[in-house]
């Protein structure tokens, strides 16, 4: 069965339109009719973070399109732990754009926009050359736009307000894009994974696969392919197993949560699975945290970087995170004021739902993941002690490693 | 009729007007935010609701029936 990354191997770049075709053969184009029914049999879920079903939200647009839709497949990844969105597009471009061109003839849109990330160079100079390969077939039907930097920019209101306004800040919904989106038209906003998905849905698979992005205390950081039913310990021996000991995992990157190791190691990733125990896929981030780091800094790291990127619209966001990013840089340097862990206790409870998109839950979701796994870092800290091998201050952080 | 508050985020700065005229149903988070309890309002109280909606002075709060996709 085909996949997301079956064919020629990553390394020699992007997937030609006349290789593309004679793997996948010609666009089957009149699946679009029923491809909707078949992604909602699929349970195909968004692979942007939210975890969204994609049939649904394609029903939901065609329901209102009146062949004036647009579709906007959502390539900003600006996501710091994942690589997969724009390994996909610069490796498998015509994949992406047969998946948008079919969700555009689905729901009955005349207008599809690639929204790259702008330092996705490799994978925008991909695009828009698959694109100029398809100029024929595609009559000006679609474009690139580039995706201005930062973590907020990717959020489906702030993609629709930048490209109607020049403003990368998300806007109040309602209306939402599937209700009012670009040109004030009914939008499909979908990450550019999940097209390629509904591409291979289209002829006939299972979308039984996902793609990953691994990093932290793992031999082969890196994008890869994964079987959804395979275990975490099945996919950190694909990638050469653990470089050291491993106590936690951060699933979904900065929007999703830490786990503990032990809860994981031996349970498939498939959303489902993961559902069932209060966790999320998201967006396929899984970056391991060493036995020996420590998760209250590394959460730190995480929630200054999150508090960094508010949008600063929102009094909750803006105040909320800043303060929680104050209250974590002490808790990590074991100088807490007495009420620190008290205070981003409460706060982390407190935020969810008060902005105007999803940026504050995504950050104070991550915050009560840590203080539920790294319970007993947090108590230490807050008496100024770390538990964790040497000294804060001379070692590397470990999403330092992870990262590097 | 299931009505409930909503605020518009962007638009609220904080005035904290909302949560004196109804503190039974909004409280006021450290930067003076308002946080709304969740579900409609008690018809009992839907004329105090009112009253804040239209005190609050930069138009962010609003009744509406809420609805999901
Ligand atoms: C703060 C924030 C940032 C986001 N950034 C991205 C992004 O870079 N890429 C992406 O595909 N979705 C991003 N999303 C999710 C989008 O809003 C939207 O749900 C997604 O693009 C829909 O596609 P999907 O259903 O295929 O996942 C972000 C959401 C939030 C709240
Ligand atoms: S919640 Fe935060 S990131 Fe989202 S719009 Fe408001 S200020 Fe911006
Ligand atoms: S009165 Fe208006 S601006 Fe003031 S806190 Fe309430 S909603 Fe916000």
């Amino acid at each position: 069965m085909a996949r997301l990354l079956s064919g020629p191997p990553l390394t020699a770049g992007a997937e030609s339109y006349g290789a593309h075709q004679q793997r996948f053969g010609a666009l089957p184009a009149a699946a679009a009719r029923s491809l909707i029914g078949r992604l909602e049999a699929s349970h195909l879920i968004g692979r942007g973070g939210a975890g969204f079903p994609v049939g649904r939200k394609w029903r939901a647009v065609a329901d209102r399109a009146n062949g004036k839709a647009v579709v906007l497949a959502n390539g900003a990844e600006g996501e710091p732990l994942s690589l997969k969105d724009r390994t996909v597009m610069a490796a498998r471009p015509h994949l992406v754009i047969d998946g948008a061109v079919l969700a555009a003839d689905a729901v009955g849109a005349d207008d599809i926009i690639f929204y790259v990330g702008a330092e996705h160079r490799a994978a925008e100079a991909a695009m828009r050359y698959a694109l100029a390969e398809r100029a024929a077939d595609l009559r000006g039907r679609a474009r690139v736009v580039q995706a201005p930097r930062g973590y907020v920019a990717g959020e489906e209101s702030a993609a629709v307000h930048f490209i109607n306004a020049g403003d990368p800040r998300p806007t109040t919904t309602p209306p939402r894009p599937f209700e009012r989106g670009v040109g004030g038209r009914p939008t499909l906003v979908q990450n550019v994974e999940s097209l390629a998905a509904a591409a291979l849905v289209a002829r006939g698979d299972d979308a039984g696969t996902s793609l990953i992005t691994l990093s932290g205390a793992v031999r082969r950081a890196g994008v890869r392919e994964i079987a959804l039913d395979a275990t975490l310990a099945e996919v950190a021996a694909s990638a050469g197993g653990l470089a050291r000991p491993v106590q936690a995992v951060l699933l979904g990157g900065y929007f999703g949560g830490w786990v503990d190791i032990t809860d994981l190691w031996a349970r498939p990733l498939a959303p489902a699975s993961l559902r069932a125990r209060g966790h999320a896929f998201g967006c396929g981030v899984l970056s391991f945290l060493a036995e020996d780091s420590c998760g209250v800094e590394a959460t730190a790291r995480i929630m200054g970087y999150l508090a960094s990127q508010s949008a600063r619209q929102c009094g909750p966001c803006l105040f909320g995170l800043g303060a929680i990013d104050a209250a974590c840089r002490r808790l990590a340097a074991r100088s807490a004021q007495p009420d620190d862990l008290k205070r981003i206790t409460r706060w982390g409870g407190e935020l969810a739902g008060r902005g105007a998109c999803k940026h504050p839950d995504g950050a104070t979701g991550l915050l009560r993941s840590a203080l539920g796994v790294f319970a007993d870092d947090y108590a230490a800290h807050q008496r100024g002690r770390c538990v964790r091998g040497a000294p804060a201050a001379g070692r590397p952080g470990a999403l330092a490693q992870a990262v590097a | 009729m299931r009505e409930q508050l909503v605020v518009d985020r962007i638009r609220c700065d904080g005035h904290g007007l909302c949560a004196e005229l109804l503190p039974e149903v909004i409280a006021l988070d450290d930067w003076g935010y308002p946080i709304i309890k969740s579900g409609s309002i008690a018809p009992a109280l839907l004329e105090h609701a009112r009253q804040a909606v239209d005190a609050c002075p930069v138009l962010a709060l609003k009744l509406a029936l809420v609805t999901a996709m």
